[in-house]
């Protein structure tokens, strides 16, 4: 037996060898071995009854899996708009040529490779990097990024790196009822158990609490359909693959609310009558797998979890924490499932929904972690309390990140109802000229808009809230958006596969100052394309930005056209180059009028 | 068909009433009733993929796959209309600015699905830019060569070889952009598979990227399954 042998046999074993792990018993053996060889793959496709090529379809799908040799020391860069205002690009690039390695590319002595990757969800204290796909550093500058490389060039353990770097703020701005205070461990269980299932189903609904993951629908309702589907076994996933870029109200949620949140778990357990629960943790929040683990664990001896809950012979239940490996768009519930299941984080086609067919084909509730917080607090309190907060069609409080232009950054829970200025004016920010409203699939508001309100009924949102001062070129904005949109298509369907690339190389065409008005022609083309022809969210909002910054920031890309019509992507004299240097001629007749 | 004992149910399709069994997607009762609605990942042997994107449909108001949405009795559904069918001529567009498509170079040319619908869709020109991908064929197969410069992504040789084949030859890799067909083997060539010429997968694909070695030009040009009958005619779509 060699080490590779060994690791393989203790990550395969803990797992019991089942296919649905295959996602984590990657993740891991990565986290053992340092990248995933081919021999790997193919030993784990034989134990685990896959062929070798679906087990390479996986770990090609997720981007913190590595099919090629990499440094020992993996630094990703959060690319989000954000991270970039605070300077990231500049500091990446100090690094790089600290270490003397290229963006994307090993270095040779293979020490360490040196990349970007989506927001990894702390643009309240960025720019911020990702070390080894665990640790994080916060708070990045010129000093640190000296001291970082200097630390890995002497090959210092990220665990030995000063502490303070690691750490992550809650940044809590405005608390209202869910971030005020916490509920103690079991209250809202117990008050559940003594109603009874059906009655606590009767609170929640009672409550009007919605989705907090952005889409809304009626969280009572979905627990209803899947209580009723006629399978014994259900599941119930809480979604913490909080991958919408300005968005981490999850991140603070899971590191000092832990028990609400597995509390309304539990809750929605008794309520469905569910065995098993998982929560889905995005890869880029693995530095808080062993603190939530060691949640879980002291509500096990609490008898929160486990065999018979507080004593109520008949409810079992338990909870997994399973860990993503960079995929935004496993937010999506059932790419999510189908991450779950060890598969690649394809959405699937609906019907069937996740309701009615979900994990491993049995019913599943699949809710945002603000949600079961919410409805660990109804069911401690009551629906009518719940539905005394907010507007009419939005009962309760929603938790907004906000991040970009201003003096506080971090969390601010508010009623709905509230209004835009409202926000801008508690975190100081002075000088907005937008605000981009629930992350890049959300909606861009310019200054005429701040009036309105935050509430399904006017405003929905999934909880990011990026301002952006007059400064900020807001073609820029939605040019990286583009990119991060291509970046996380999954490549299942036509439109989002292709469309999100033609949207990112339009937008690369008219910042290079070759753009026509045929080309905001295109944009809006595909905008509408993708709207209607798309298989998931994902697709059907990748051209939101565009269309909104066009609609109100027109001048910041029409100074950018070349020629109110038709302009070709690349440079017709500069074509000629190879004609020019096999005929070893460079006079003015060789080149083509140059108009500028 | 039908089973006489039971009521017939039907809904309409561009004005037009199709009959329908319960468990039918509207694109399985539109095809068996020998009405066209374009499409390329579907095929009437196996579930539907839902990838294309091409059979989108209008119903209530809204654009679905016409393969994954179940057939009920009384739906109003859209198809042949000038809105939807721009739709699909975008999307095919898409798929030829995404691979490298030389047609009159190609052996699949005239019994090619993308292809014939393309000339159903009324798509006269690219429209995009061109990709132009690295894309190596594998000619390791004694019998089969793979040219995937001209793989749509529809996944039929997956399913086909996993579904009827029990070989799992093929399967997908990637992402975004960069989505792609992977062969099953140690070596990754189509040579160390188990895959031959007998096999369903090899004759499943709808565009040129699973060809029989040594059978080029055959039928010539013009004599081809799509040339003698657009894939638009009733009929004319049932699939190898």
């Amino acid at each position: 037996m060699n080490i590779v042998d060994d690791t393989l046999e203790l990550v395969l074993s803990r797992h019991g060898r089942q296919a649905h792990s295959l996602l984590q018993i990657l993740r891991e053996l990565q986290s053992a071995l340092g990248w995933l060889s081919r021999a790997t793959l193919s030993q784990v496709a034989s134990a685990l009854g896959l062929t070798l090529a679906q087990v390479q379809g996986v770990a090609e799908f997720y981007r913190f899996l590595h099919t090629r040799p990499v440094g020992a020391y993996r630094v990703l860069f959060s690319d989000n708009v954000t991270d970039r205002m605070l300077g990231s690009e500049a500091l990446l690039a100090e690094l790089c040529q600290r270490l003397g390695v290229t963006p994307g590319k090993t270095s040779e002595d293979a020490l360490v490779s040196v990349d970007k990757t989506s927001c990894t969800g702390l643009c309240d204290q960025g720019p911020a990097l990702l070390i080894n796909h665990h640790q994080v550093v916060t708070r990045l500058d010129s000093e640190r990024v000296a001291q970082l490389a200097e630390l890995i060039r002497t090959r210092v353990p990220a665990g030995q790196w000063p502490a303070h770097w690691f750490e992550v703020q809650d940044n809590i701005r405005r608390a209202d009822v869910l971030l005020r205070e916490s509920v103690a461990p079991g209250m809202a269980l117990a008050a559940s158990l003594e109603r009874g299932s059906e009655a606590t189903l009767g609170e929640i609904t009672a409550s009007g609490l919605r989705g907090r993951g952005g889409a809304g629908f009626a969280t009572a309702l979905k627990w209803g359909l899947c209580r009723e589907a006629p399978l014994a076994q259900r599941f119930v996933v809480c979604n913490a693959d909080e991958g919408e870029p300005g968005t981490f109200k999850d991140r603070v949620l899971l590191s000092s609310f832990a028990d609400a949140v597995f509390e309304g778990m539990t809750v929605a357990a008794y309520v469905i009558g569910a065995q098993r629960g998982f929560l889905y943790l995005r890869g880029e929040y693995r530095y808080l797998q062993e603190a939530l683990a060691s949640v879980l664990q002291r509500r096990r001896a609490a008898q929160l979890l486990g065999s018979s809950v507080l004593g109520h012979s008949g409810f079992d239940f338990d909870i997994e924490i399973h860990i993503g490996a960079g995929a935004y768009v496993c937010g999506e519930e059932s790419a999510l499932i189908e991450s779950l299941e060890g598969k690649r984080g394809t959405p699937r086609n609906r019907p069937p929904f996740p309701v009615q067919q979900g994990y491993l084909g049995f019913p599943t509730v699949v809710n945002n972690v603000e949600t079961f917080c919410a409805a660990s607090q109804i069911a401690l309190r009551g629906g009518a309390w719940w539905s005394g907060i907010g507007t009419a069609q939005s009962s309760g409080t929603k938790i907004h990140s906000v991040s970009g232009d201003c003096e506080r950054p971090g969390l601010y829970e508010y009623p709905f109802g509230t209004k835009v200025e409202q926000i801008l004016q508690d975190c100081g920010a002075l000088d907005a000229q937008a605000v981009q409203l629930g992350g890049p699939s959300g909606i861009c508001l310019s200054r005429s808009e701040f009036g309105r309100r935050i509430a399904f009924e006017d405003l929905p949102t999934a909880g990011a809230f990026m301002v952006f001062n007059a400064s900020r070129d807001m073609f820029e904005v939605a040019r990286a958006f583009s990119h991060f949109f291509a970046h996380e298509s999954c490549g299942f369907c036509t439109p989002c596969r292709v469309g999100t690339e033609l949207l990112a190389r339009r937008m690369d065409k008219l910042a290079a100052g070759r753009g026509s008005g045929a080309d905001i022609d295109v944009l809006f083309e595909l905008d509408r394309l993708l709207h209607s022809a798309s298989h998931c969210g994902l697709g059907a909002s990748a051209a939101n930005p565009l269309r909104d910054t066009i609609a109100r920031f027109r001048p910041a890309y029409e100074q950018r056209l070349k020629w109110l019509h038709f302009e070709p992507a690349f440079d017709l004299d500069a074509e000629l180059s190879i004609a020019r240097r096999m005929t070893q001629r460079d006079d003015a007749g060789a080149h083509l009028e140059n108009e500028a | 068909m039908t089973d006489a004992a039971l009521p017939l149910q039907t809904f309409s399709l561009d004005g037009k009433e199709v009959p329908f069994q319960t468990g039918d997607t509207i694109l399985q009762a539109a095809t068996r009733a020998q009405h066209f609605i374009p499409h390329l990942c579907w095929h009437p042997d196996f579930p539907a993929h839902g990838s294309c994107r091409l059979c989108g449909v209008r119903i209530n108001g809204h654009v679905v796959c016409a393969c994954t949405v179940p057939a009920t009795a009384g739906l109003e559904v859209e198809s042949n209309t000038d809105e939807l069918n721009a739709q699909r001529r975008k999307l095919l567009q898409m798929l030829f600015i995404e691979g490298n498509h030389f047609c009159p170079s190609c052996e699949k040319s005239g019994n090619c699905l993308l292809q014939a619908t393309a000339y159903a869709m009324g798509m006269e020109a690219p429209h995009f830019e061109e990709f132009y991908p690295d894309r190596p064929v594998d000619a390791s197969h004694p019998d089969i060569l793979l040219d995937f410069n001209r793989c749509i992504l529809c996944a039929l040789c997956v399913r086909a070889s996993r579904d009827v084949d029990g070989k799992n030859v093929f399967a997908i890799g990637g992402r975004g952009i960069a989505t792609r067909l992977l062969v099953n083997s140690e070596s990754g060539s189509l040579a160390d598979t188990a895959m031959t010429l007998q096999d369903r997968a090899a004759g499943i694909c709808p565009v040129g990227v699973i060809l029989p070695k040594r059978r080029g030009f055959a039928i010539p040009i013009g004599q081809r399954r799509f040339d003698l009958r657009p894939v638009s005619e009733p009929g004319s779509g049932e699939r190898p």
